[in-house]
């Protein structure tokens, strides 16, 4: 099936809703290609290739509302599933916010190429797949024999999409990821097997990174971490590396969300113009970058996207807010969460930033850990680097770093100039003073 | 009604169904018409109707799949309808139904896989597929297949009644008497959110070796959020309760202890303060604290992760590794837990596995890769999230059995430290064994008594290291009642902990200084 004949069978799955007593219906029709290869002890460990097709069907009936998903698009079975999915919306309670969007947040989508799709996909061939993968682990097997195991991954997928709201919304899109991973664990004196990875996505081929240096990279990584030991608890000033899961971020992003403050679970309840952050944190929506990972012209309830700034030198200027809980608030949507983030980035390069700081915590890795969007606590394990005199110590691990988000975000001295692209949170490394980190 | 075996049931579930005039959701798949015409127990035939095979088709796909020389291969059909409602606002106004339907083929050359799938069960879509993870191994050795023989399993979760009989209107209900329970509880109560899920699995695997299992998974969740309100002060908190059950485990009771302790966990917090970071000691709960095993010691024994050199626990069968008196079993027979399995998911029948005894490391935790290369028998932990996934070893149902001490006698001796309750989420990094876990809520002990609550701190510590420091270990241990999901590889399964009261004697809490 292509999008022409995914758009058909949506339409006709939105008639045959109406049909069944639907009042509206949206409709999602994908395609979706995944090839994975693995590969480990000089020989390919693992290689799974699948396609699969799915759909999805939201129905609104007498202010009632539910969806429902299949991977049988056999039309006959869809029949039934369509009749069974409309009927059980009766039983639900009637909730007049539960509507499809208004049309006038269907238009004004922009019509550009936002480069998310590969031509070249079809020419990836299986040698160019398990090559990567078996020369990444080759390159960081070959380093030294302390290298005890490393397993390589290469992944693509291919996903086609069509979408259509019974009023009106039209839209299809395709897009392809290409990703390349390594893992590494060395071993020490201490029975200790300190491990790291690296790993890069990016939507054309032809923009993986160097694979190799990637492996080395790793195993440099997983050597750096020979010895990490915990420090004493205390106030620390912190950098956290560009490449580290964006916890907190995460920690930031959730109360931001409409839904959170519409179920009173947020911190920044009340705070639209106020200031949440330092004047360094500058926050900005934007789902037009070429090649982004986050990139779309449509969010997933089929609103036009536009580039919005959610917090402007530390000012908060925006919510995510989506349609169902717009409403409730009776605010204007904006988007229902964040498509590709991007900031206000400085000059420093992580080694300056480092340089800065002077004495303190890098943090390259964040473990477990969570936040609370109603009180804006949160807590995470870290690993990372004592770093004096704007020189790198000695690895740590095994501690928490721990706070609240308003603070923490006020205590942002420096933003890097290491943009992240391959992410859809484009963020860089980012330099706070006096944070808490638990350890001895 | 009582609680019978699934293949009975199925056959008086069939017979009440057609007597139920609200439709219950069957997707657009066979199962209803397959349960309603199964004269009898459930058979074999029965679920060659459901996924459109025989025995001649197996077969045929089998020999694709090995005709590049592949040692092994299995064929993993799954039908999968799973159900969520929610409450927000007083109101059950969203629903969601997924109905999934596939196989997932495997082929195995000593250490490696190839794997494809489809939710197209016809010949063609299958063969292609087999084709596909035929690739893994590269040569022309052409196997004969085997007579394919029903192995027969033992039932852990027997209910009342399949999820697929139990429609949306006998499950508004529940969820509105939680919520007018937890709003009636406390004027504090300021936003109520309730979730419920239930699932209905019907699987089936067939092996080149010649066996054929299925097995029908019933499985359910009740999540219990309130958000309370104190002179301008909010908080949060939740419960859960779930497993293999069916609607009857819904009693009075239970919605009653759902929606109390979500509301006096939240309410709690108003006079909660933040611990002051660093080492301490750590009394966890007997329960869900459990959630310490799975992270500090059951990932480190997947079989994967040392037949891969990864773990450090890589090499260490038979080392005494923790006091005499802990003892830590998987256990996928425990009835109706969420982790529970009558069978894996490479038709491999649920242990009881013995990773901890009297401080000794016993096994490691196997899936049929693993089992082949350590060679022992399979310990039943090849589980996979869906027909999309490769089976890897997962856990099951891990907790600590019972020790000597009483919990009095535990929380008597702690002069300053922390008694850890509640919990939302851990993490273990395989190779170094540093791992975490989210106390939501607990209290501080001082002077042996407990003190102040506490919430929403870090807990991190290094997996061996933690086993050496179980100093205490309570006569009282319990299973944690709402269970949880575990991710690893990229791939979910469900689980549950559990532990009796136990004391670490240093563990480092996160906090201010």
């Amino acid at each position: 099936m292509n999008n022409k004949e995914r758009m058909e069978l949506a339409k006709w799955v939105i008639l045959q809703a109406q049909k069944s007593g639907a009042k509206d219906a949206a409709v999602n029709v994908n395609m979706s290609r995944d090839i994975e290869v693995e590969h480990r002890n000089q020989q390919l460990d693992k290689l799974t290739d699948a396609t699969e097709n799915s759909l999805k069907l939201s129905v609104y009936a007498n202010n009632k509302y539910s969806s429902h998903s299949t991977n049988d698009l056999d039309k006959n079975a869809l029949s039934k599933f369509i009749e069974e999915a409309v009927s059980m919306t009766k039983y639900l309670s009637e909730d007049k916010y539960r509507i499809l969007p208004d049309p006038k947040y269907y238009q004004d989508r922009k019509e550009i190429d936002l480069h998310i799709y590969d031509p070249d996909y079809e020419s990836v061939t299986s040698e160019n797949r398990v090559k990567l993968a078996r020369e990444m682990e080759a390159t960081a097997m070959g380093i030294s024999e302390k290298v005890v195991a490393c397993t390589s991954y290469y992944s693509d997928s291919y996903n086609e999409s069509t979408k259509v709201h019974s009023n009106g919304f039209e839209g299809s899109r395709r897009s392809t990821a290409f990703e390349i991973e390594i893992e590494v664990t060395v071993c020490d004196e201490k029975e200790c097997r300190p491990n790291d990875y690296d790993t890069k996505t990016v939507r054309y081929f032809k923009d993986l990174p160097n694979h190799e240096l990637l492996a080395q990279k790793a195993v440099k990584r997983a050597f750096s971490k020979i010895g990490q030991q915990k420090i004493d608890s205390g106030k620390y000033d912190m950098i956290v590396e560009n490449r580290a899961r964006a916890s907190l971020l995460r920690a930031l992003f959730r109360p931001m969300q409409a839904r959170n403050i519409q179920q009173k679970r947020s911190c920044f309840e009340g705070k639209l113009g106020r200031k949440v952050a330092s004047e360094k944190l500058t926050l900005i929506d934007d789902p037009f970058i070429e090649y982004g990972l986050g990139s779309q012209l449509y969010d997933g309830e089929g609103m036009a996207t536009q580039k919005r700034v959610m917090i402007e030198k530390g000012v908060l200027k925006s919510y995510y807010v989506d349609n169902y809980y717009g409403k409730k608030l009776g605010w204007e949507p904006t988007i229902g969460s964040s498509t590709n983030s991007t900031y206000e980035y400085g000059d420093k390069s992580l080694d300056d930033l480092i340089a800065m700081m002077g004495t303190g915590i890098l943090v390259t890795g964040f473990i477990g850990g969570n936040s609370n969007s109603t009180t804006g606590d949160f807590s995470y394990g870290i690993i990372g680097k004592y770093i004096e005199d704007g020189k790198i110590v000695k690895p740590v691990y095994e501690m928490n770093v721990s706070g609240n988000v308003t603070e923490l975000w006020n205590k942002l001295v420096e933003v890097g100039n290491d943009r992240y692209i391959y992410s859809s949170n484009r963020r860089a490394s980012m330099y706070f003073k006096d944070i808490n980190f638990s350890g001895v | 009604m009582s609680k019978m075996s699934r293949r009975k049931f199925l056959k008086t579930g069939a017979k009440g169904a057609a007597l139920v005039s609200i439709p219950a959701f069957f997707g657009a798949n066979p199962v209803a018409a397959i349960l309603s015409s199964a004269g009898g127990e459930l058979t074999l035939n029965d679920y060659y109707n459901l996924f459109k095979v025989d025995e001649t088709i197996i077969h045929k796909i089998m020999s694709i799949a090995l005709e590049r020389g592949g040692d092994y291969c299995d064929l993993f059909f799954q039908h999968r309808i799973s159900n969520t409602i929610n409450l927000e606002d007083n109101l059950v106004s969203r629903a969601n139904t997924n109905v999934d339907l596939g196989v997932g083929i495997r082929v195995i050359k000593g250490d490696q896989t190839g794997y494809s799938y489809t939710e197209d069960l016809s010949l063609k879509s299958m063969s292609l597929a087999a084709k596909t993870a035929a690739n893994i191994a590269s040569g022309t050795k052409a196997v004969a297949p085997v007579e394919l023989k029903l192995h027969e399993t033992p039932d852990y979760y027997l209910i009342e009644s399949p999820w697929e009989e139990v429609n949306a209107d006998k499950k508004v209900p529940l969820l509105q008497t939680v919520n007018d329970r937890m709003m009636e509880l406390d004027n504090r109560v300021t936003k109520v959110q309730v979730s419920f899920a239930d699932s209905n699995t019907h699987m089936m695997v067939a092996n080149s070796d010649g066996r054929i299992v299925f097995d029908y998974q019933p499985m359910t969740r009740m999540f219990a959020f309130c958000s309370a309100e104190q002179n301008g002060r909010r908080e949060e908190n939740f419960y859960r309760l779930g497993g293999r059950y069916g609607i009857e485990h819904y009693s009075d009771d239970n919605l009653n202890r759902i929606a109390k302790t979500a509301v006096d966990r939240t309410v709690t917090l108003f006079d909660a303060v933040k611990p002051e970071g660093g080492e301490m000691e750590v009394v966890l709960a007997a329960g869900e604290a459990g959630i310490i095993l799975h992270e500090a010691i059951g990932h480190g024994m997947e079989a994967d992760f040392n037949r891969k050199g990864e773990s450090l626990f890589a090499d260490k069968i038979g080392k005494k590794i923790a006091e005499d008196f802990v003892t830590i079993v998987d256990d996928g027979t425990l009835p109706n837990m969420r982790g529970t399995i009558n069978i894996d998911d490479e038709g491999n029948d649920s242990h009881n596995t013995v990773l901890v005894e009297n401080g000794i490391l016993k096994s490691y935790l196997h899936d049929h890769i693993s089992s082949k290369h350590y060679h022992v028998k399979p310990t039943g932990n090849g589980r996979r999230q869906s027909f999309r996934h490769v089976p890897i070893p997962r856990m099951t149902n891990t907790y600590m059995l019972k020790g000597p001490h009483t919990k009095e006698e535990i929380i008597g001796s702690v002069k300053k430290g922390l008694y850890a309750e509640a919990f939302t989420n851990g993490e273990v990094n395989i190779g170094p064994g540093d791992f975490t876990f989210y106390l939501k809520s607990g209290y501080l002990i001082e002077d042996g008594k407990i003190t102040r609550p506490v919430k929403d701190v870090n807990i991190i510590g290094n997996g061996p290291q933690v086993l050496k420091d179980f100093v205490m270990v309570g006569d009282d241990p319990q299973i944690g009642e709402g269970g949880g999901t575990c991710g690893k590889n990229g791939q979910r399964a469900p689980v549950t902990d559990g532990m009796p009261t136990t004391k670490v004697s240093k563990i480092t809490v996160g906090g201010v200084s």
